[in-house]
């Protein structure tokens, strides 16, 4: 895996507050190209805010997330006008969320749903649109004759691997992920996983998972970050960490796991 | 009182005669209104809204359409009202019936001797000159609206010029029907900018919006805007490059005037399975009746 040494996101002393209650408080971290973080914690440690906060859905009260574009222009969120914002939203970011039906447009089909990107972005010939949609089909594991029904008639796991497919398919630089197994059984979180975790690797993909599963924290991500209340308790490697807790709160996380 | 403007007179006051302020609405209506259509007309395509008046008719039965007709008619003018192409179907006449009652101007069913034109669903065949504006009654003036019912971001994609979603409704036309279904409001794109719906027109007279003589104004009553394409603006139908974009075409044609490049109505005759197929424009369909005749005798 190649890292590069310019950080894609560089958050730094990102506090969020819901009145004086503070979700996300100084959290400063940075995210190489081709990295996957993955941020773990219970329910309402922050996980999320932060997420809607990087994805510009929620706007931080302190501190500020800066983004190096493709073109190698390092700008602070804040800084973009609603357009360019956009703009990066439907061609170098993606964000798949926890469910499936936030992230797809349930009322047009399977094709569409994975075209709609490349449309917004001045695709204008139907075949290869279509050629396209097809190969994505293939490549998050949905048969070809599905393209033309409509998500309702897909699975939870289906409609989780379209909405991938949807987001990936101008091909992302920077992806963030919301619980993308939350709901799911476990046989097919496996799948997804697996899909996921080649998806990642094949196109060099920058990451940040959210999620309270430490398996998929383990799976998937290269380095973890701890979140107790709206702080960072622990970061670090992955494998450290599951491993080696230093944090009472990550030693008490890590512990709670059920062994089979 | 009156204001005299160029080429006519726009009557304004309360007439005993007809115990209507001219043309049913107040002034400062009318003011208001034009305010908005002078606005749309230098932003061709934009939605500009305005404050609907009630009108004693229902929705959807042209509320914008006669506002906008109630705000632009002068004295002199000569008013033409079609609905699906005919003069003589219900609110045709009703509308016709209430300018010739409130504003007691001149109407007219022939589209060549008329000043304004207000239309539901058909743009005439005649081709429109520099003197004469056409109506449109707008249902829903909002292209994007059957994809994202959010009015807050329908504007934004207005205003970014984000139209990708209206070709994914065209995708989704030729994933299901193999080629683009859509056969009325066809979504157009006004002088390169904004994504405009032409109303609920068949697609077949899309191609008679583009670069048209005529001012083309469009008023949506219940939804509360007014748009325009001024004359000689560039109209394009929205489509793909592998399925560029086709007008409805008939096997047959006309059967009372012979026409081939017009719209034709299918009308039952008996429940003999009997048919045929006639112009939708009754004025267009009669003036060629009416040459063949002529012709004919001599």
């Amino acid at each position: 895996m190649m890292i590069d040494d310019k950080p894609l996101l560089r958050v730094e002393g990102l506090t969020m507050r819901y009145g004086s209650f503070a979700a996300c408080n100084d959290i400063n971290f940075d995210l190489y190209p081709g990295e996957v973080l993955g941020i773990v914690g219970e329910s309402g440690s922050g996980k999320t805010s932060l997420l809607k906060c990087l994805a510009g859905d929620l706007e931080p009260d302190e501190g500020q997330i800066i983004y190096t574009q493709a073109n190698g222009i390092e700008k602070p969120m804040a800084d973009l006008t609603e357009a360019e914002r956009r703009l990066l939203a439907r061609t170098e970011w993606a964000f798949v969320r926890q469910h499936p039906r936030d992230g797809l447009r349930m009322g047009v089909s399977a094709g569409a749903n994975i075209g709609e990107r490349l449309m917004a972005t001045g695709a204008r010939h139907y075949g290869n649109i279509r050629t396209t949609a097809t190969d994505w089909l293939g490549k998050v594991e949905i048969d070809d004759d599905r393209i033309d029904d409509l998500p309702q008639t897909f699975s939870g796991g289906m409609q989780q691997r379209l909405q991938i497919a949807r987001n990936l398919v101008t091909g992302p630089r920077l992806v963030l992920m919301d619980e993308p197994t939350g709901g799911l059984d476990v046989s097919v979180q496996a799948r997804l996983l697996d899909l996921v975790r080649s998806l990642v690797r094949q196109l060099n993909l920058s990451v940040i998972l959210v999620t309270h599963d430490l398996a998929v924290a383990r799976l998937l991500s290269t380095r973890l970050m701890v979140m107790q209340r709206g702080q960072v308790v622990e970061q670090g490697l992955t494998d450290q960490i599951l491993e080696d807790p230093q944090a009472p709160y990550s030693q008490l996380l890590v512990s709670s796991v059920l062994q089979v | 009182m009156s204001i005299t403007g160029t080429g006519g007179t726009f009557a304004t006051g309360y007439d005993s005669g007809t115990g209507y302020n001219f043309a049913y609405l107040n002034e400062q209506t009318k003011r208001m209104i034009r305010r908005a259509l002078m606005k749309a007309v230098a932003i061709p395509g934009y939605q500009v809204p305005f404050a609907s008046r009630e009108m004693p008719m229902p929705y959807g039965w042209g509320t914008g359409g006669v506002q906008v007709t109630a705000s632009i008619l002068k004295t002199n003018d000569v008013l033409k009202v079609i609905d699906q192409g005919a003069d003589d179907t219900t609110n045709a006449v009703s509308i016709r019936q209430f300018f010739e009652k409130t504003a007691q101007v001149a109407t007219t069913e022939k589209t060549t001797d008329a000043t304004v034109i207000q239309t539901r669903h058909r743009i005439p065949e005649q081709e429109l000159d520099e003197n004469q504006i056409l109506v449109y009654q707008v249902p829903i003036p909002e292209p994007l609206r059957f994809l994202e019912p959010r009015e807050t971001e329908t504007r934004k994609m207005h205003a970014l010029e984000e139209y990708g979603l209206m070709h994914v409704k065209l995708y989704e036309d030729i994933s299901r029907h193999g080629h683009i279904a859509t056969t009325y409001a066809y979504p157009v794109l006004v002088e390169g900018r904004y994504v405009m719906d032409p109303s609920p027109t068949p697609k077949f007279d899309n191609p008679k919006m583009d670069d048209m003589g005529a001012l083309q104004l469009f008023g949506a009553g219940r939804e509360m805007r007014i748009y325009a394409v001024p004359p000689w603006t560039k109209v394009t139908s929205l489509d793909f490059d592998d399925h560029p974009f086709e007008i409805q075409k008939w096997d047959q044609a006309c059967a009372l005037c012979g026409a081939e490049n017009a719209y034709l109505d299918e009308v039952i005759l008996d429940d003999q399975g009997g048919r045929m197929f006639c112009c939708s424009d009754t004025d267009y369909c009669r003036a060629r009746q009416e040459n063949a005749q002529q012709e004919a005798a001599e």
